[in-house]
């Protein structure tokens, strides 16, 4: 069953060269998608035109069967409430607890009262304890996010984004400031949500390897068109260097190690 | 864990708690400041009623009438030339005391002899220093220099310094290690590697001695356009005329302003 | 013709520079009609007269709660002008951030106004204000508060964009609505920059507010005047040795509190 359909989605900054041209794919539900592609090929912006964080210039998002390209400001909110989000850089409140952090992901759903004066109930706090410790942070709940590591508050991003209880996951790069064993966590965690709760999951990524190793699914962009869209099985060497052109050379490298480990 | 009836969402902690002590507090002394003005007689609602029209004599009609526009050009000016003169006598007796007030290139007990007296110079406002320099050399131009420089310098002694104890000690400790005296060290490591910072300070300074150069004109004897400026404001009543020195003013104030921004651009282009 | 090597480039250019400024300054000098040799025998003059005439004696001391009560309204009106001007430049502030705006234009017109405030200075502000409240304390209130405001704008501006870009990001990806994200994550992520902000323009209006008082005649710029006019000097000097230790002690609390919750 399809969740998401982008029909011919373009977009265009000012009257610049197109940062997207003639986007069409479809997600099902259930689905785990790598967007890969070198840096400045549309990825971010592809991400966040699914959910309108940056206005789409032509064409159309259908989440849920329902077409998002005329939405007013009311349907908007809503649309985004079932659309959770993680950043590259985590986008917390750094001087706000974790638990604060974790509770604005119910911000979409509230009145604009109780939303400006924090207001949650006890079932939502309740639900934040509960993710928080499902991610391994319960000890952090009450600390500052400024003292935590980029691991940690890469989960505390994650666990904003689940309180949200959302149909997808949007993950814009979000291991790529991380060590690689932070970042292997991340990865697991995103691959359990994925598993354990069916939700479906968008991931940017600039490591290939990661994506082949995690992903169903693989679509690569370059210069704001997508080049391929396969099973990660389906992905050659001659492929990858489609999508990233000249600077393919390294992470090719990168591929051959991989199956050299397998 | 147990299911808790209340789950606290904003723990307490000491940031927090002096954060708000601090608001709450300015915000009742500034209700008591209220009660405190000295009204002198004026009806605060009137006068707010009166700013309007006042405001639109001002900027929308505002013409010269006591002097010509040469001459407000000319006081202008001659704002702006005491401003650049004090932020340059300011800065040079400033380059060097600095040096001797950072702690990564004299002994301590001199940097703290001269931050004290820094700080001392600095905590006086700069007209009560031009006032204090008029007893002895009288109103006027050179009382208004010697007052404004001492203020600059102190200002400078302080940026410069933290400006120099900024620079990384390797670099220093490199030069030392390469037998370098210390006034070697001082021209080739710590000037040339806070030169920029040197500089946006003293700009800054200019910006604010531009400023202080009106209203000692205003307050100190000092001419300029500051003085026309109170001569219309306190002699004449003419609104009007006050309108035309403050665009005059206005219009160099901006042009600094932007100038500044844009090498700040630049700088961190 | 050689080329130059770079070092000696660098020192033409250095030496060029400090040609310019000497030029500059000694024409300066001229136009002026400053008496650079009055100057200097100044400065010996004012010694010899300050340490003979300048100091606080028994007949100034009797002066002092006279004295006191004159600074503590000048530290007041420094307080409070410095707090509500900061109160309103923060909402003005908000709309005219490039992360919290709703409108260009009313962007581009909040930026004007607080560069108009703020670049006409304080003194020419009191001038002003003279024609509409007189010799009251209103005048110099005013006075203060546009300049905080125009101030307080511009670098509010620059800390809401600093400072919450990021998490603003996250809480419209969840949702949330505009005021909610302004309460939640904008005023939290802010507010100890404001309030040291705030603390700077209170050091700032106490200095400001003394030369205001000689041109409206209030506080203690009044007392000075005064006591300057009157020749006595004791008296005078005592008011600097009162506005010294207020404006340190007041410097040493801001920075324990910007330490604190910065």
């Amino acid at each position: 069953m399809p969740l998401l359909q982008i029909a011919q989605l373009s977009k265009r900054y000012g009257t610049d060269k197109y940062a997207l041209e003639g986007i069409d794919f479809t997600v099902d539900t259930g689905e785990f998608v790598a967007i890969i592609g070198p840096s400045g090929a549309g990825k971010s912006t592809l991400l966040r035109c699914i959910n309108h964080m940056i206005p789409m210039s032509s064409g159309d998002v259908v989440f849920a069967d329902a077409s998002t390209k005329s939405f007013n400001a009311t349907q908007l909110r809503a649309h985004r409430t079932q659309i959770g989000m993680i950043f590259q850089h985590y986008n917390l409140v750094n001087r706000l607890s974790v638990i604060e952090n974790v509770l604005h992901g119910r911000l979409g759903y509230k009145s604009t009262v109780a939303g400006v004066m924090g207001w949650y109930s006890n079932a939502e706090k309740q639900q934040a304890v509960e993710i928080l410790q499902s991610l391994g942070l319960s000890e952090q709940m009450y600390k500052r996010c400024d003292q935590l590591s980029g691991g940690q508050k890469q989960r505390v991003g994650i666990a904003r984004a689940l309180i949200q209880n959302p149909k997808l996951l949007l993950c814009d790069e979000p291991i790529a400031s991380l060590d690689p064993s932070a970042a292997k966590i991340i990865m697991d965690t995103l691959k359990d949500i994925n598993q354990r709760l069916g939700i479906t999951i968008i991931v940017n990524l600039h490591q290939v390897d990661v994506a082949m190793r995690y992903a169903q699914r693989i679509i690569g962009i370059n210069s704001g068109k997508i080049v391929c869209d396969a099973a990660p099985d389906a992905i050659t060497p001659t492929i990858i260097h489609e999508v990233y052109g000249s600077e393919a050379g390294e992470l090719i490298l990168d591929f051959g190690e991989q199956y050299a480990q397998a | 864990m147990q299911p808790t009836t209340t789950i606290i969402v904003r723990p307490w902690n000491a940031a927090t708690l002096i954060l708000r002590i601090t608001i709450i507090s300015l915000v009742i002394i500034t209700g008591y400041a209220f009660t405190t003005f000295n009204t002198r007689g004026v009806d605060f609602w009137a006068g707010v009623d009166m700013l309007g029209s006042n405001f639109s004599a001002l900027l929308l009609t505002p013409y010269l009438k006591n002097i010509t526009f040469d001459v407000m050009v000319h006081n202008l000016f001659i704002t702006i030339g005491l401003g650049f003169l004090t932020t340059i006598f300011g800065a040079a007796i400033a380059l060097g005391l600095a040096l001797l007030a950072a702690q990564n290139l004299a002994p301590r007990w001199l940097t703290i002899i001269i931050k004290g007296l820094t700080a001392f110079v600095r905590a006086v406002p700069t007209v009560l220093w031009v006032l204090i320099f008029a007893v002895s050399a009288g109103l006027g131009s050179v009382a208004a220099v010697l007052g404004m420089t001492f203020h600059s310098a102190g200002y400078l002694i302080k940026a410069y310094s933290e400006s120099f104890e900024e620079i990384d000690n390797g670099t220093n400790e490199a030069h030392k290690a390469s037998g370098a005296n210390w006034l070697q060290i001082v021209f080739k490591a710590v000037l040339t590697s806070s030169a920029t910072a040197l500089l946006s300070w003293t700009f800054l300074r200019f910006e604010i001695n531009f400023s202080t150069a009106i209203a000692m004109g205003a307050a100190a004897g000092a001419g300029g356009i500051g003085y026309d400026m109170f001569m219309a404001s306190g002699f004449y009543l003419n609104l009007h005329e006050m309108g035309a020195f403050t665009y005059a003013v206005l219009a160099f104030a901006i042009v600094l302003e932007a100038g500044a921004t844009r090498y700040k651009a630049s700088l961190s282009k | 013709m050689h080329k130059l090597d770079f070092f000696t480039q660098k020192r033409l250019s250095f030496g060029l520079f400090v040609m310019v400024l000497i030029v500059l300054t000694y024409a300066t000098i001229i136009f002026t009609e400053y008496n650079v040799a009055k100057g200097f025998t100044s400065i010996p003059k004012a010694v010899r007269w300050a340490t003979a005439n300048f100091y606080p004696d028994a007949a100034a001391i009797k002066k002092l709660p006279a004295i006191l009560a004159k600074l503590s309204d000048t530290i007041l009106m420094s307080v409070a002008s410095a707090t509500v001007a900061s109160f309103f430049a923060f909402f003005v502030a908000i709309f005219g951030a490039q992360t919290t705006r709703i409108n260009v234009w009313f962007s581009v017109f909040a930026r004007g106004i607080a560069t108009v405030f703020r670049n006409i200075d304080v003194s020419a502000w009191a001038l002003i204000l003279l024609f509409s409240f007189g010799q009251s304390s209103f005048t110099g209130y005013f006075a203060l508060f546009f300049v905080t405001f125009g101030f307080m704008v511009r670098v509010l501006i620059e800390t809401i964009d600093e400072v919450s870009t990021d998490s603003v990001e996250a809480l419209r990806a969840t949702g949330a609505s505009y005021f909610a994200i302004i309460t939640q994550s904008v005023i939290p992520s802010c507010l100890p920059q404001l309030v040291s902000w705030v603390l700077f323009m209170i050091e700032t209006n106490i200095r400001s507010a003394t030369l205001v008082g000689i041109l409206t005649g209030t506080g203690i710029g009044y007392s000075f005047d005064i006591y300057y006019k009157s020749l006595n000097y004791n008296a005078a000097s005592l008011v600097i040795v009162v506005i010294v230790i207020s404006v340190s002690a007041i410097e040493a609390v801001s920075n324990w509190i910007r330490r604190a919750v910065l």
